[in-house]
């Protein structure tokens, strides 16, 4: 699977919804219906910028049962290596690009009594799919949203003003912040809690429900990483007999993309293990980047992850 | 006759103690006393005072430990005279459980598959309850024919005390039932059964 068929889409609306934060509304140019997708799932934007291809995954944000159109929202971030930039500066109503089938890799648990989300900042766009799906289901759910300020927080008014009693909002700006601990420790029996946010909300909220006595299995959390750019290297493939250049802005998978060799993937972020390519030869280091390889597979130097992960050194050899 | 590799057959992993369990519900049944009492012995500090224990004895050669129990010196202790008070009770102490309460269970198979059954109804992942086998390997069987649910069965084949088939019982084990799957011995060729011996003492 190399992320399957993709569909072509037009861009219908783009609506600034926050201080460096965009909404993407797509519809299919063959006007066909989207595929129905789950609370959680993300999609693979193809951007041509320039003479390269970028693939970069946003969590879908609409309502799951809405096939008229798919939504995105992507935050600008300033270490972009181009993908965020593209869309912001690139993409306007009217520009024709192609998304992946939808993939979830962050689903709700539906054997669970309740659902508890945990957002910060953009994290909370697979939230608002699920709060969506939730709601035609009739489930039990409760947000805990923190962001940085209302000018950069992305669609607080709109919750706020749903008169949802579970919602809860936090801006750092103005010193509120969420109080874990006596959130974890009233939630009933059969609670799934789901975190998305940066990487150091991710590591605290699961932490502080690890010490509250929550279970492994109630833990999920997306952690999507935006690949790195880093230091340039140069690659050998040794089934299809290429050797290419990986420059600073370039993910490996990207590079191995571009030299027209069909490798698999899916989330492009290091956490589905889609894209685990095994290493024939390594004079150098493997600067592993992602969530899926476990220590001792990392350490093994066998194995890298090229949507995330990057080389230094002399050779490297990956049987692709 | 039992086919081997069958992946739901379920695996009980032994019980535990969690540190950071905020609650602690131990169950058990038989045989199982002396598994908690085992867990017990090297539990954290305060573990106690923070755990309910659920106990029936199942037979007379269990109730001596009843008494052991009722004085560990739980949160609470109760006791009841089969599985099925037991898990009324339980579903009542599940009822008000908050997050962070640690589900045990101690005992026969078909015990730990029932009240993990319950457990799982009250939303718990079925991976974050531990378990312990304790005592006979006998078995609760489901028929697949008629659904009726045998429970004790020590014989392969076994009779099913609902519609009477003689069922090969098999290792297909289904955690939504809390079962092992019982399917009819002589579907192929009627009357050619096996005579039954004891494999699950």
């Amino acid at each position: 699977v190399s992320g399957g068929a993709e569909i072509k889409v037009r861009v219908a609306d783009i609506e600034t919804v926050a201080e460096r934060i965009k909404r993407f509304t797509f519809h299919r140019i063959d006007g066909e219906d989207f595929p129905v997708f789950s609370g959680g799932a993300h999609t693979v934007v193809s951007m041509p910028d320039g003479g390269r291809l970028r693939r970069n995954p946003y969590s879908l944000m609409g309502d799951p049962e809405d096939r008229s159109r798919y939504q995105i929202s992507v935050l600008r971030t300033p270490d972009s290596r181009g993908g965020s930039a593209f869309m912001h500066e690139k993409v306007a109503v009217g520009s024709e690009l192609a998304l992946s089938y939808p993939v979830n890799l962050f689903p709700l648990d539906l054997r669970a009594k309740k659902h508890l989300f945990i957002a910060g900042g953009i994290g909370i766009t697979p939230f608002m799919a699920m709060m969506q799906q939730l709601a035609s289901q009739n489930g039990v759910f409760e947000l805990h949203y923190a962001m940085r300020g209302r000018a950069q927080g992305a669609y607080w008014e709109r919750l706020k003003d749903s008169g949802q009693k579970r919602v809860n909002l936090a801006f750092d700006d103005e010193g509120q912040s969420l109080d874990l601990q006596r959130i974890f420790d009233r939630q009933p029996l059969g609670t799934s809690l789901y975190v998305c946010g940066p990487a150091g909300m991710i590591d605290w909220a699961l932490g502080t429900a690890k010490k509250a006595g929550w279970p492994d299995e109630a833990l999920h959390a997306e952690r999507f990483l935006a690949p790195a750019g880093g230091q340039p290297f140069t690659v050998e493939l040794a089934v299809s007999k290429k050797t290419l250049h990986v420059d600073e802005q370039m993910s490996l998978l990207e590079a191995i993309e571009a030299a027209g060799v069909e490798a698999p993937f899916l989330c492009r972020g290091g956490a589905c293990g889609q894209c685990e390519t095994t290493v024939l030869a390594c004079d150098g280091t493997l600067l592993h980047a992602d969530h899926f390889l476990t220590a001792s597979e990392k350490a093994s130097g066998t194995k890298i992850m090229p949507c995330v992960s990057r080389f230094e050194g002399r050779t490297l050899v990956l049987e692709r | 006759m039992l086919v081997p590799g069958i992946k739901s057959r379920p695996v009980y992993a032994g019980l535990h103690a969690d540190a950071h369990a905020r609650w602690n519900i131990l169950c058990a049944q038989g045989a199982g006393a002396l598994t908690l009492e085992a867990m017990l012995a090297s539990a954290p500090g305060g573990f106690l005072t923070k755990s309910v224990c659920l106990y029936t004895a199942a037979d007379a050669a269990s109730l001596q430990h009843e008494n052991r129990l009722a004085t560990i010196g739980f949160d609470a202790f109760w006791q009841g005279p089969t599985t099925a008070t037991l898990l009324v009770q339980l579903d009542h102490v599940l009822n008000n459980a908050v997050m962070g309460t640690r589900l045990y269970v101690a005992g026969i198979e078909g015990f730990i598959g029932e009240v993990m059954r319950l457990g799982m109804q009250h939303g718990i992942d079925p991976r974050s309850i531990q378990t312990e086998h304790a005592g006979s390997i006998r078995r609760r069987v489901q028929c697949v024919h008629c659904k009726g649910i045998t429970d004790d069965v020590t014989t392969q084949p076994a009779r099913c005390a609902h519609c009477g088939l003689m069922l090969l019982v098999r290792d297909h084990f289904s955690r939504r039932i809390g079962a092992f799957q019982g399917v009819c011995i002589d579907a192929e060729a009627p009357g050619q059964i096996p005579p039954a011996e004891v494999a699950f003492p």
